[in-house]
């Protein structure tokens, strides 16, 4: 389970999340919605202690992330996270991409390694490209290659950060298939989001952020369908 | 180590050595002046098909970029002499520093030019511009900002290889500071204050370069 | 201490010398080019990770080398020597001279190409569990080199240039001729041609080759 209580983040003077209560359990799939600035990236920057927190507390399965005795390396192995830009490493195949980590950090066999490598690879749909270079391949299939690397390190969950965003319309169909996947496996995923009809889709829970708090929060056939906040129906008319 | 710094030589003799760096200053300064002007015809000679005019292009702009700064001022000093032509050590040096200033500039030029989108052209002539227009107000503004920096830079090496006069006999910075140290033996101290008096005059030209691009380039790029 | 005689003529009867001298510029560039480049991703290296302060110590320190030329560095080096009572040959001074010169520039090289990295590299493979070291060694290191490569072929292409002033200066060391004769004579064309071939089928193979791999990565 995660478990946010009370979280405070600034950026120097401003106040970027001002109060942050939450909690994901096992299997559970949270979209986080709301307008740029509201917060909502960041909070997932914190959760696996990119970003540090002035004031609150993030506890993944027991542990206190950002208590000083916490090892960071060690606690992000158990969080996946794919970013709105896929950041593939230029300088190695897909496989190798994928690989990498399960061999340097996990300390698996270089074979192991690319056993799991390839298992997440075709999961994700890349089965005919292990030995291309990322650069190669379209934007979708990066994303997808971003999916598979972070799979690959058996993470107990998936944080998602708008990893749509960047893409051309024709290709977030087949990303999005890949989240539906791994849904129906039961993988707990926290996805921030501009896909909303997604998102209604295939959550639990939906959160809508407004100006660093927790504006309305419940399952999507009330939040998005039928919201009761006032902010809530501005932002969901404007994108909808 | 038993060696006496005697200062007071060196600085007796500072206003020779002060004079030694204006001749330094004044002999980069115009061959990059007079480079430059080259360059530009290089660059266009080798960007147009020119015949005679781009081989020579050519030619000139790999023999500079590919052979050593002092094998240049070599030969303009002994190498021209085997044809009677007996040039000066200034001469000597300010012509082989043309010469490859003049080379690498116009592969600067070059560059510079073919980094500018064909896109922008056609869109001062489709706004209307006749070609000058669209050269004199687009294009080859966009080209000085992309150049600006390589010729600083290029200033700043034409500085630093004209010590290589000290090797002819020329009285720039490094010539005049052989002549002296030889009368007086004070051979450490001559040398380290012209050292320093490089790296101020180094400084100098780089500091006045960004302050003039501050004021040249507000905010573009 | 020798003053340094650096007015010399040039006669057939320096031939052999001049061979001999131009050979050195091989040895010569290509230890400036090995050591200067090891020492200069070192330092560009340390200059990309560290703070504010210890980096601009660095620049400062490398600048100068940057900053004065050659020539009066390689005078300064092997008369400080001498002074010191340790004259070592004009080759070895060279090589020294050289090779830290290079550094200098190979640090300013390395440093750029190591900060060119996107950082958002670095914040996907720390969220993979990578530990700051690893990512540095698999990742950073890497991308930050290859990127590299066409700054560091035109600082080893003015390397091999440079070495051309550190033979002449060992071979005049090694003549001691007077200062005033200045003799122009037929014989210099013919080797100074012949030099000037020499640097020039060396240099402009190697320059072509680098633009080939230049195109072919940005490709």
């Amino acid at each position: 389970m995660i478990d946010i209580q009370n979280v405070h983040k600034s950026f120097g003077d401003l106040e970027v999340l001002k109060g942050i209560d939450l909690k994901v359990e096992k299997g559970e799939v949270l979209s986080i919605i709301g307008g740029s600035g509201s917060g909502k990236s960041t909070l997932l920057y914190c959760i696996n202690a990119i970003e540090g927190i002035q004031d609150g507390k993030i506890i993944v399965d027991g542990i206190d992330v950002h208590d000083k005795a916490t090892n960071k390396d060690h606690l992000r192995q158990k969080l996946g996270m794919v970013f709105q830009q896929w950041n593939s490493f230029p300088h190695l195949t897909v496989l190798e991409n994928a690989a990498l980590a399960p061999r340097i950090v996990k300390k698996l066999s270089k074979d192991e390694a690319i056993e799991i490598a390839k298992k997440e690879l075709i999961h994700v749909g890349l089965e005919d490209k292990f030995d291309i270079y990322p650069t190669k391949m379209s934007g979708g299939q990066q994303q997808r290659l971003a999916i598979a690397r972070a799979l690959a390190m058996r993470p107990d969950y998936m944080l998602f950060d708008e990893i749509t965003s960047a893409l051309d319309p024709e290709l977030v169909g087949e990303v999005l298939d890949t989240l539906r996947i791994l849904r129906d496996e039961g993988m707990t995923m926290i996805c921030v989001t501009h896909e909303i009809s997604f998102a209604r889709e295939v959550s639990d829970q939906v959160a809508f952020f407004h100006q660093g708090i927790i504006e309305e929060m419940g399952p999507p056939e009330q939040v998005i369908s039928n919201p009761q906040k006032e902010m809530t129906k501005k932002f969901l008319s404007k994108v909808l | 180590m038993d060696y006496q710094f005697h200062w007071n030589t060196v600085f007796q003799n500072m206003p020779e050595m002060l004079q030694g760096a204006f001749v330094t200053l004044h002999v980069s300064v115009l061959s990059m002046l007079i480079g430059t002007g080259i360059a530009v015809l290089l660059a266009v000679a080798k960007m147009n098909n020119l015949k005679f005019f781009s081989q020579i292009a050519i030619a000139w702009v790999e023999v500079a970029r590919n052979t050593p700064a002092l094998f240049q001022i070599y030969m303009a000093y002994f190498g021209l002499g085997a044809f009677g032509i007996h040039l000066s050590p200034y001469v000597a040096v300010l012509s082989a520093l043309i010469f490859i200033n003049a080379g690498y500039l116009a592969e600067t030029f070059r560059g510079g030019f073919l980094s500018i989108p064909k896109t922008q052209y056609s869109a001062s002539k489709s706004l209307g511009m006749s070609t000058f227009q669209a050269y004199r107000y687009i294009i080859l503004p966009q080209m000085f900002r992309r150049v600006y920096h390589p010729m600083t830079n290029q200033f700043v090496w034409s500085i630093l290889m004209s010590s290589l006069g000290i090797l002819v006999g020329m009285s720039e910075l490094s010539g005049e500071t052989q002549r002296l140290q030889s009368l007086s033996f004070r051979t450490l101290e001559f040398f380290i204050v012209a050292a320093v008096l490089y790296y101020l005059i180094t400084k100098l030209v780089l500091l006045s370069s960004m302050l003039i691009s501050r004021k040249l380039f507000r905010g573009e790029i | 201490m020798s003053g340094m005689s650096l007015f010399t003529p040039l006669s057939w009867n320096d031939t052999g010398f001049i061979l001999t001298g131009v050979w050195n510029t091989v040895i010569i560039s290509v230890l400036a080019i090995a050591v200067g480049s090891m020492l200069g991703v070192i330092i560009g290296f340390i200059r990309a990770e560290s703070g504010k302060f210890l980096n601009m110590v660095l620049g400062s320190l490398l600048d100068i080398l940057r900053s004065v030329p050659l020539i009066i560095q390689l005078i300064l080096f092997s008369t400080f020597i001498g002074a010191m009572g340790h004259p070592i040959s004009p080759f070895a001074a060279g090589s020294i001279v050289l090779s830290l010169y290079t550094m200098a520039f190979m640090g300013e090289v390395f440093r750029s190409g190591f900060e060119s990295v996107p950082h958002s590299m670095n914040i996907a493979a720390r969220s993979l569990g990578l530990t700051a070291w690893q990512t540095i060694y698999h990742i950073r290191f890497p991308i930050g080199l290859r990127s590299v490569f066409p700054s560091w072929l035109g600082v080893a292409l003015s390397v091999i240039k440079d070495s051309a002033l550190v033979s002449v200066i060992g071979y005049m060391e090694l003549l001691r001729t007077s200062e005033q004769l200045i003799s122009r004579t037929q014989q210099p064309l013919a080797i100074l041609v012949g030099i000037g071939i020499f640097y020039f089928v060396i240099s402009y193979p190697l320059s072509m080759f680098g633009k080939r791999i230049e195109r072919k990565m940005a490709a």
